[in-house]
């Protein structure tokens, strides 16, 4: 690096060679940490505002991974507070983590590039040990203050405390008041108090957002945030499920450039190349390390160390020609269905969303080498607003993405797909929709390809791209069936009206101006109707217990038989989903239950508990039914083809005629009297 | 028919509407409602009464919707109303109704326009009028000035003579709502024909400029579409006393339907054309031709107009080579005028040249 600006001038006379000559004299190295201080924007500390946000985004995160490290559920508290100087914080985080040695404290908080990731191949949230040292760096020079830090570990009962700047000229931490101190009611853990020059902000782009995305793709952690002006919330843990511990994997070989082959070669320990194909990498057996070596026409007997640039060349160029399993993908840890649907209904509750579409989980799948996996949700309706576009809430490793939305592969992904198909507006099909909606992607893997050091943005991959879009549609079929199934019954919700209010008044009525006895309705409801109803009720009792009664109501003409189905979430099953006509409950939730005979006219009550921390993840509307020509029932869909369940020997025979409510086209009488 | 009979007959029909609908519940079945359907899809050319009505398209009310069962609910509270005013010999307008509605429970009216409609509905289904049900309409009646003597009995029972021409202020006499024989008489017309005219300020026009003694005419004011009684005053006079009609309006779309239902029947209540229509009554103008012929000022025709000219053409009553020809070269020149434009000549212009010349041409006026 002979400039911070990176210019190099061709000298091709002898009087500019001269000058080149007086320049050499004053080019010198510059260390790493003087090139991000001098370009601060490339770390995402390109304005006030973001400033002060990163710096807390890179506290959180590397809590956040620390604490998973160690098997830790999460407790973090965050607070920002105004001190006396102009656009000057005092920014505090303090987690539960396992702490920090005493003597790695120093290079942790005040060297850049420093830490245990970055060789790595798994998924965590910081990757380039980039962050929390800038951070301090950046402290340090707006304001002129040294950052304390405070750690202990649970094996010692001192914990220590020290103030730490960073050296930006040797990119060496300089520390001072380096002393134990006894730390009370904390067994392990870890803060930092920093000073930074910023601007604080409410909105899109607040610390308030960030923490609470945060708190919706990591349902495990408990938050704690108080803002500038001392106001406290609360986020808190909505499980204590961890997250399964994601594993250290070789790197894969599909998707490597040149120059990762010619370092990783170079840093190899295998002596030979066909040891150094298979034991370096993931997914390589004797015969793909045979098939790479035939394609490229190199000696697998050749040493290591002396492949060259042309051979790097033709073992990239082999390796794309031959097939290689997918990399293993133990590695990545996704949220999962069920804890994307508890943490977006924990922090989102508050606006009554009026459906959650069950959260996609895609299977692995591999770009430039990396294992990924793309999860998606949609939230819609209740009291999120339906002006402007929807929101869309972008993930990468469980770490909200706040800035450059326009830039990310996932906002195009979201932007390719025509909403109109599925319920939401969008102009000329293109574009981000527009509606009451939140989508939710989250990208796993061991290595995010962001577009820049700022992690704000994924980069355009296709595959990528192409599994977002895979994951949303998903979500949006969903979605769709959702708004068909509103539609659907906000029409026999209707007729339910007037055989439940209006005609008993029609018949009331006419009675009485005849003097005649009132009439049964039962025959001329049960014909109005023609159809099943299943309406469902749910109530939350204490923590975790939840009430559901389904109300079946048989408004057709002859005695039904059928039977009804539901998955329910298997930790909250016990012996409170007994009833009568409970016909067996299989391992993994499926329920079923049979209505033998319900005359017309009757209604019967089928009611059941869910206890258990996921009972709420359950969707009273998620009922199937069986038996029943599914035309005929309202409120339960027809059980999926892929249930599984033997023994539907109930058949159906009446043919169900759909009556389409003949519309009296009522035409505007033109004149009028 | 004595009034009393009407009134009998009136609450026997509407009883049977009720007596339908318990029936078919008793039966277990949905009840329903045949209604003569109310549009121009369905408006024929009755050729021996000479006016429009009803075709035999019918639309069925069926208890299976909201809007059909509500539609039940209320014909049933009505027909108990109107019952019950008639036991107490009492009458209430239609807008009294739909207030009184608020105690229906589900069939209370959301607009009037619902309690005007459904009334009409049951004119249809008892073959009564709505004034033997004793509704009567929110509006007053309209105007009348001329040399007409009518008997009119009024509300004490007197037997009062009226002139409508010397008996009367400059606003003239004001039509009841119920203009049957039991109530007014025609007695005697020195009158040689009836000019309606649509807006008030052509009517104080004429009735300042003495039209009505100069040309010995009948004015009668429409106040834009007629009221019933409006419509069905003109007719007796045109029946009883042999008085032509001449309708005089602004130049543009609504203006014709104004003629239509006071010649042809108008379509919301096509079934009692026979009662209300003058077949006879002759359209003066303004017509597309007055706009050209006498360079009239003029508007451009608004969208709405457009579409209601569009209309006119596929509405039955309006195809003949007349309004056909009229209709189409209104939308061609893109313009209408208001009656009040032949000001632009004079405040005599139009008594003194406009009408002489377009009635002389008709055969009414010489």
């Amino acid at each position: 690096m002979h400039s911070d600006d990176g210019i190099t001038k061709k000298t091709d006379s002898p009087r500019k060679r001269s000058i080149a000559n007086d320049l050499a004299g004053k080019q010198q190295e510059i260390s790493v940490t003087e090139f991000f201080e001098k370009n601060k924007h490339i770390l995402g500390f390109d304005s006030r505002s973001k400033a002060l946000l990163m710096g807390i985004k890179e506290a959180v995160d590397n809590s956040l991974d620390a604490c998973e490290e160690a098997g830790v559920l999460p407790d973090i508290s965050v607070s920002v507070e105004r001190t006396e100087e102009d656009e000057e914080y005092r920014i505090t985080i303090e987690d539960n983590g396992p702490g920090i040695v005493h003597h790695m404290m120093p290079n942790v908080f005040g060297r850049l590039l420093f830490g245990s990731r970055f060789h790595a191949q798994r998924q965590s949230r910081g990757q380039q040990g980039i962050g929390i040292s800038a951070t301090v760096m950046y402290g340090n020079i707006t304001t002129g203050k040294s950052a304390r830090v405070m750690s202990k570990i649970e094996e010692e009962d001192t914990a220590w405390v020290m103030d730490i700047t960073v050296d930006t000229k040797k990119n060496r931490p300089d520390v001072k008041n380096d002393n134990p101190f006894i730390w009370p009611d904390k067994v392990h853990g870890t803060r930092i108090e920093y000073y930074i020059r910023g601007r604080y902000i409410k909105g899109k782009q607040s610390v308030f957002e960030y923490l609470k995305n945060t708190a919706i793709v990591n349902p495990h952690a408990e938050i704690t945030y108080t803002d500038p002006d001392g106001k406290r919330y609360l986020f808190a843990r909505a499980t204590s499920r961890l997250p399964p511990k994601s594993k250290e994997v070789k790197p894969h070989i599909h998707g490597l450039e040149i120059g990762d082959m010619m370092r990783l070669a170079r840093d190899s320990k295998q002596k030979t190349l066909r040891n150094f194909l298979k034991n370096d990498f993931s997914r390589i057996s004797d015969r793909v390390a045979n098939d790479i070596l035939e394609i490229s026409g190199l000696n697998g007997e050749m040493r290591t160390s002396a492949v060259t640039r042309d051979n790097c060349r033709d073992l990239v160029n082999a390796v794309s020609m031959v097939k290689i399993m997918a990399p293993p993908t133990d590695c990545l840890s996704p949220i999962g269905e069920d804890l994307i649907k508890k943490g977006l209904k924990h922090v989102l509750e508050g606006h009554r969303p009026e459906y959650y579409a069950p959260p996609v989980t895609r299977a692995p799948r591999v770009a430039n080498g990396n294992a990924f996996i793309i999860e998606a949700g949609i939230v819609y309706g209740g009291e999120l607003t339906s002006e402007g576009q929807v929101t869309i809430l972008r993930f990468a490793n469980r770490v909200p993405l706040l800035y450059q939305q326009g830039a990310c592969a996932i906002t195009k992904a979201v932007e390719s797909i025509d909403w109109r198909n599925y319920g939401l507006e969008q102009r000329g099909g293109k574009g981000i929709p527009y509606g009451p909606a939140i989508i939710l992607v989250h990208i796993a893997s061991t290595k995010v390809p962001f577009t820049s050091e700022g992690k704000e943005a994924v980069a355009n991959i296709e595959e990528i791209g192409k599994e977002v879009a895979l994951a949303l549609r998903l979500c949006a079929r969903s979605l769709k069936g959702h708004l068909n199934k509103k539609e659907r019954k906000k029409k026999t919700r209707a007729k339910f009206d007037v055989v439940q209010q209006i005609l008993p008044e029609i018949a009331e009525k006419s009675a009485t101006m005849l003097g005649r006895p009132v009439p049964s309705l039962d025959s001329t409801i049960t014909k109005i109707m023609n159809v099943v109803w299943v309406e469902p009720f749910s109530s939350t009792g204490k923590k975790g217990l939840r009430h559901l009664r389904y109300n079946i109501y048989n408004y057709t003409t002859t005695p039904k038989s059928f039977m009804l189905h539901s998955v329910l979430p298997r930790s909250c099953l016990n012996e409170t989903i007994m009833s009568d006509i409970l016909v067996e409950v299989t391992e993994d939730g499926k329920t079923t239950w049979k209505v033998d005979s319900l005359p017309p006219a009757a209604c019967l009550e089928l009611e059941f508990q869910l206890d258990g921390e996921l009972s709420d993840v359950f969707e009273e509307s998620d009922i199937f039914v069986s038996g029943l020509n599914p035309a005929m029932i309202m409120g339960a869909d027809q059980l999926p083809g892929d249930w599984g369940i033997k023994g539907m020997d109930i058949s159906e025979s009446e043919s169900y005629m759909d009556e389409e409510e003949e519309e009296i086209e009522e035409e505007v009488l033109d004149d009028d009297d | 028919m004595t009034t009393t009979e009407r009134q009998e007959k009136a609450v026997r029909e509407l009883l049977h509407i009720a007596e339908s609908v318990y029936d078919q519940l008793d039966q277990g079945d949905i009840p329903q409602m045949n209604l003569s359907l109310r549009s121009k899809k369905n408006i024929e050319f009755d050729a021996r009464k000479n006016v429009w009505t009803y075709g035999g398209l019918t639309a069925n009310r069926s208890a299976k919707t909201i809007k059909g069962a509500t539609l039940m609910l209320r014909t049933l509270h009505m027909v108990d109303f109107i019952r019950d005013m008639i036991d107490n010999k009492h009458s209430s307008t239609l807008r009294e109704m739909y207030y009184i509605s608020e105690g229906w429970g589900n069939g209370k009216f959301h607009s009037q326009d619902e309690s005007n409609l459904l009334a009409e509905d049951l004119e249809i289904v008892s073959r009564c009028m709505r004034e033997d049900f004793k509704l009567r309409p929110e509006e007053d009646g309209a105007r009348v000035i001329g040399d007409l003597t009518i008997i009119e009995t009024d509300r004490k029972g007197k037997r009062k003579t009226i002139n409508c021409r010397d008996d009367v202020g400059d606003s003239g006499y004001s039509i009841p709502y119920n203009v049957e024989k039991e109530k007014i008489e025609m007695k005697s017309a020195g009158a040689d024909f009836i000019i309606a005219i649509e807006t008030g300020g052509m009517f104080d026009r004429l009735v300042e400029n003495g039209f009505d003694e100069q040309s010995n005419a009948l004015l009668v004011h429409l106040k834009g579409q007629p009221a019933r009684s409006t419509r069905r005053f003109m007719k007796r006079l045109n029946e009883e006393m042999g008085l032509p009609v001449v309708v005089f309006t602004d130049g543009d779309p609504w203006s014709f339907r104004i003629f239509a239902s006071i010649a042809y029947g108008a379509i919301k209540t096509a079934h009692i054309s026979d009662y209300l229509a003058t077949p006879s009554a002759e359209y003066v103008g303004i017509t597309s031709s007055d706009i050209l012929n006498y360079d009239l000022p003029s508007d451009k025709l608004s969208d709405q107009d457009v579409a209601a000219l569009k209309s006119e053409l596929n509405d039955p009553r309006f195809n003949d080579e007349f309004w056909r020809s009229e209709i189409e070269a209104m939308l061609q020149m893109g313009k209408k005028a208001e009656q009040q434009a032949l000001a632009k000549y004079g405040l005599d212009f139009v008594t003194e040249t406009y009408l002489p010349e377009k009635l002389s041409q008709m055969g009414i006026m010489f």
